[in-house]
């Protein structure tokens, strides 16, 4: 059923990752950050998922199964570490975390 | 039709990922990356991925994504963010964005992926062709990722407790 090429699904995933890491570097809410995070990581299970099937091999696809565990595991201690952030500091704007800066 | 279903759900994927990053809103933002996940889940679907498109709904969209809604709503974050169009940051940020830009179109407009034609992979047999790869060639990695799990769990207990002694030094 693949019709498109396999150049537009690496188009779509470049783009989705630029957008990412757009995001992650003109945001300052942490908890956006982390969502353009999990976009550029989606970004590159959809490339890897193209990959595998234009190969025909089944590797890819394992592999983007391993990448949704890492970040979901991934996503629970960094929700847990900004919420422990947020009850010290009472803020999740970056701007405002630089306490290493000084 | 299938070209017309990849522009559309491609479209809808990017303008949602645009949406995660230029809504204020942190509800808006989370909610913009479900539905962001649900157009990669049928980029992911015309793949001939199906398991994995129903899994991408199933642990993003329905897990992680609304972990984000209740961390959001949880902690109740008003939106007085500076947007922050200025500074080095920004400049830093527009001039990734260019170049990465600049390198998807240069691979777009020159070079062809040269592949060999797509092979069909029989539908009904995904699920079996996962369970052979993880429990043979991948046995070992998924072992790995099991105990990820556990000392992520243990990582998140420790870090949501209330530890009275440091609050008290504090």
């Amino acid at each position: 059923m693949m019709t498109a090429s396999l150049n537009a699904y690496v188009i779509v995933s470049a783009v989705l990752f630029a957008i990412g890491f757009f995001g992650v570097l003109i945001r300052r809410n942490t908890l956006i950050v982390f969502m353009s995070l999990e976009l550029m990581l989606i970004a590159s299970t959809l490339a890897l998922v193209a990959f595998s099937r234009v190969n025909g091999t089944m590797d890819g696809n394992v592999f983007v199964f391993f990448i949704l565990t890492v970040a979901a595991a991934e996503v629970a201690v960094g929700l847990a570490i900004i919420v422990a952030l947020f009850r010290r500091r009472h803020t999740v704007q970056i701007d405002q975390l630089d306490t290493l800066k000084n | 039709m299938a070209q017309f279903l990849f522009l559309l759900f491609a479209i809808f994927t990017v303008l949602c990922a645009v949406g995660v990053v230029v809504n204020k809103n942190a509800v808006n933002a989370s909610i913009c990356l479900i539905l962001c996940l649900v157009g990669v889940a049928g980029l992911f679907v015309q793949l001939d991925a199906y398991l994995l498109a129903f899994v991408l709904l199933l642990v993003y969209a329905g897990a992680v994504a609304a972990l984000f809604l209740f961390i959001v709503m949880l902690l109740d974050v008003q939106g007085k963010e500076t947007f922050g169009l200025r500074g080095f940051r920004t400049i830093a940020g527009f001039v990734a964005f260019a170049l990465l830009l600049a390198g998807i179109g240069s691979v777009a407009l020159k070079g062809q992926i040269v592949s060999s034609p797509p092979v069909s992979v029989a539908a009904g047999a995904q699920l079996k062709l996962y369970a052979y790869q993880l429990f043979t060639t991948y046995l070992l990695p998924v072992q790995i990722i099991g105990f990820l799990l556990l000392i992520s769990m243990l990582g998140v207990i420790v870090l949501s407790k209330k530890h009275e002694i440091a609050e008290d030094a504090k």
